[in-house]
């Protein structure tokens, strides 16, 4: 299970990159089994940070994506649209969701921080 | 991402005060990387780790194995029993020679579903019926109670003491042709042959649940994890109840508490077929008949969605707009099709094969069509 130390991480299992780039962790990803559906924030949506933006669906589960940040959406990960199982494959890179831009923080935790968390889980 | 993560069913109904039950395979799933939930009381595999698409491809294509030891067995014996199970089901056991199964559902007298259960005749007096772990303890209740004032009959609740392994696909046979001395191809669909599998005895029954070809082998509840491991080594692969719901779907094979419901009867489900109207009496006959009379009031559906997922609950809407004229009762991609499919309880009007509907998802409609069932059928062996 992977940990990037360049990334935040959320109570909800979500990352945020410095670029306001987010998506499900490792652990996220292995919990929910093989995603078979990503719904979309759209871009230009403004959002507080654990604002509901999106759904994950797995073949078993329907998971909320809630957004880790304040902003605006401005990009969002069109592959999905074809290619969902890229959260299973690549959840840090390929399997990326959607990008905010004027970041405003919300409750994040380190690396470390995180990966003490899922393992006391 | 919400969910529980990392605190199954198990630790939730455990904090519930409820006791989850296992399986003779329950420590083998947890030693084998099963991620385990909570299904019909039972702590079961949902998947062991390559994923639910890879356990259902393998299911298709190859041989896989469930544990499905949650099932529950009654043992119906004596004189009376034959009359007695035609009485309480729906299709009709005293018709079947020793050796052979049928599908049936079983009825209130208002004509909603107790459960869905496959009979099998043991020899001419003696009965087995195999039950869905849900229901258990519900059926053996309605069973006793059917039961009461009967005479020559003796009914045995043989749960805890069955294990039951369930090998699917094209590959099975072979497979288990290898581990016994029945020669499995002259054991037709729905018929079941006591023998030995390794070292145990078995009842080698040619059923399933995936829309393959396969067996249900019921063993004793101590010899069921030598022959799963015996199986495994021979390469069936462990497949979970995630690739289960898969597999039925496409086969449209009917799940108890979503097709079938004490508000939902047989014919409803499109069932009617496991009807025997011929005789004399069984449970919900009455109620069943003046429903067929009057006319369906809603009616089971294939449906193929796009845009998204249609899960059980969801409404079902006419494409053009207006009131809710169903619901989904089980929905999921297909991982044969590549595409969304679900089941829908819906009005008869709109229940022909290629009418456009909408599901309600979160807020949005998205399209959907009303299609042929199966959405999945078995390719026809070359040698058939």
């Amino acid at each position: 299970m992977r940990f990037p130390d360049d990334l935040k991480y959320t109570e909800d299992h979500e990352w945020l990159s410095p670029a306001g780039r987010v998506g499900i962790t490792d652990y996220a990803q292995d919990a929910l089994g093989d995603v078979v559906f990503v719904e979309l924030p759209e871009v230009g949506t403004a959002v507080k940070a654990g604002d509901s933006v999106g759904v994950i669906e797995s073949v078993k589960s329907v998971s909320d994506l809630y957004s880790p940040a304040g902003g605006t959406v401005a990009r969002v990960n069109e592959k999905l649209r074809e290619q969902p199982e890229l959260v299973n494959q690549d959840p840090f890179g390929e399997g990326w969701v959607f990008e905010l831009e004027d970041v405003e923080p919300g409750p994040v935790m380190s690396a470390e921080e995180y990966q003490a968390k899922v393992e006391s889980e | 991402m919400r969910w529980l993560p990392g605190r199954g069913y198990h630790e939730a109904e455990a904090e519930r005060g409820v006791s989850v039950r296992e399986t003779p395979l329950t420590e083998w799933h947890r030693q084998h990387g099963a991620k385990m939930m909570e299904f019909g009381g039972f702590l079961m595999p949902i998947e062991y780790g390559g994923g639910i698409i890879q356990e259902h491809q393998a299911v298709r294509g190859d041989v896989g194995m469930f544990d499905v030891s949650h099932m529950g067995e009654f043992a119906a014996s004596g004189a009376g029993a034959a009359t007695f199970l035609d009485e309480l089901v729906t299709n009709k056991p005293s018709d079947l020679g020793v050796g052979q199964a049928l599908y049936t559902p079983m009825c209130y007298p208002d004509g909603g579903t107790v459960d869905d259960l496959l009979v099998y005749r043991l020899a001419s007096d003696k009965f087995l019926l195999v039950v869905n772990a849900g229901n258990l303890d519900k059926d053996w209740e309605w069973i006793m109670r059917q039961a009461q004032g009967r005479e020559h009959l003796e009914l045995q609740n043989q749960s805890q003491e069955m294990g039951l392994i369930a090998l699917q696909g094209p590959k099975a046979e072979p497979l288990l042709q290898t581990l016994t001395a029945v020669t499995l191809a002259d054991l037709p669909y729905y018929h079941a042959r006591q023998g030995r599998v390794g070292d145990a005895e078995v009842l080698i029954s040619r059923t399933g649940y995936t829309g393959e070809d396969g067996f249900e082998l019921y063993l004793n509840a101590g010899d069921t994890v030598g022959v799963w491991e015996r199986l495994a080594s021979l390469g069936a692969r462990p497949v979970g109840l995630g690739a289960r719901d898969t597999l039925r779907l496409e086969a449209r094979l009917p799940l108890y508490d979503h097709e079938l419901t004490a508000e939902i009867t047989p014919l409803e489900a499109g069932l009617g077929l496991f009807i025997k109207w011929d005789k004399d009496h069984f449970i919900g006959k009455e109620s069943l008949a003046s429903q067929k009379a009057d006319g369906l009031k809603r009616r089971l559906v294939g449906l193929e969605v796009s845009g998204g997922i249609a899960r059980a609950g969801y409404g079902v809407r006419p494409r053009e707009g207006g009131e809710a004229i169903g619901f989904v009762t089980s929905g999921t991609k297909s991982p044969t099709l590549d595409k969304a499919i679900a089941l829908a309880l819906v009005d008869p009007a709109f229940a022909k094969v290629g009418t456009e509907l909408a599901v309600e998802v979160r807020g949005r409609s998205i399209p959907a069509v009303v299609v042929k069932t199966p959405f999945y059928r078995k390719p026809v062996k070359a040698d058939n």
